[in-house]
């Protein structure tokens, strides 16, 4: 029958997968680290990491490539971050960050007194990121530069950029006004793309293979 | 006038929220001046790529096995 070899299928490309002790070895991995960036508490990291691959293994013979397996697993594994930043909220409170008008001497190392770029600071045409993409380095000098930022600003940035939040939706988990979440990934998104330019795309143009 | 601090604001800002037509429009006119901030509004959209990346690529190759 139709659905019989279905099954059969499926069952078959399941055990490919979950046979696969390398692939799911990496894969915990880099859920490991994914996860440890934004909790930042390896216990729990381990827990939440567990949680999503058992949900989505479950799944896994509905898979037939292991680079949409990885969405999936990864879509799960974000639900579970935001659910346990969700939980940890609860416990810990959050500085409401200084407002708009009060940050006018911020950033004096980028900006000059009227506000305009500083010689050194002015920012650089990138070469191309998406090449750099498939480059393991360049994701190690991004979470690096991820762990630089303050704590509470990386968090809020990460609940934007990788959970894909909303600010509404981060408004509401960290009773934190609208605006407040605005700044806070305006100044993320500063310290970031400096810390990048630095030390990935500016590096680039000198010795583009440091090993 | 909008200075470079307070244009790379708006161009963070417009990551998650739409800008009003006002401060489209003076944003709009820095940008024609200013190539630092022309730079770091592309960044800004390159940096969203990079992180929605992070997921798909990132540390896909932690183990350097000495390959090639
Ligand atoms: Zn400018």
């Amino acid at each position: 029958m139709l659905t019989t070899g279905a099954n059969n299928s499926s069952d078959a490309a399941q055990g490919v997968m979950l046979n696969d002790h390398q692939f799911l070895l990496e894969l915990r991995e880099k859920m490991l680290r994914f996860t440890i960036l934004q909790l930042s508490d390896r216990v729990l990291a381990e827990d939440v990491v567990q949680e999503a691959l058992v949900g989505a293994l479950k799944n896994a013979g509905s898979f037939s490539a292991k680079a949409a397996l990885k969405t999936w697993v990864f879509a799960i594994l974000k639900n579970k971050i935001a659910d346990a930043l969700r939980q940890r909220q609860r416990l810990i409170a959050v500085e409401q960050p200084t407002d708009d008008e009060a940050d006018e001497g911020e950033f004096s190392d980028l900006f000059n007194g009227f506000g305009v770029w500083r010689g050194p600071a002015h920012p650089i045409a990138w070469g191309s990121p998406e090449k750099s993409m498939e480059d393991a380095h360049f994701w190690r000098t991004f979470e690096a530069c991820m762990e630089h930022l303050p704590a509470q600003l990386a968090k809020i940035f990460m609940m934007r950029e990788f959970i894909e939040l909303t600010t509404p939706e981060i408004c509401a988990e960290l009773a934190l006004s609208e605006t407040s979440v605005h700044v806070s990934l305006y100044r993320a998104r500063v310290r970031l793309r400096e810390c990048l330019e630095n030390n990935w795309f500016e590096r680039g143009k000198s010795c583009a293979k440091l090993s | 006038m909008l200075n470079c601090r307070k244009a790379t604001r708006l161009l963070s800002d417009r990551l998650d929220r739409p800008l009003t037509l006002k401060e489209n429009v003076h944003l709009k006119i820095h940008l024609l001046w200013c190539s630092g901030c022309r730079n770091f509004g592309g960044h800004m959209h390159r940096m969203r790529n990079i992180s929605r990346g992070f997921v798909d690529f990132g540390a896909d190759d932690t183990t350097p096995d000495g390959g090639e």
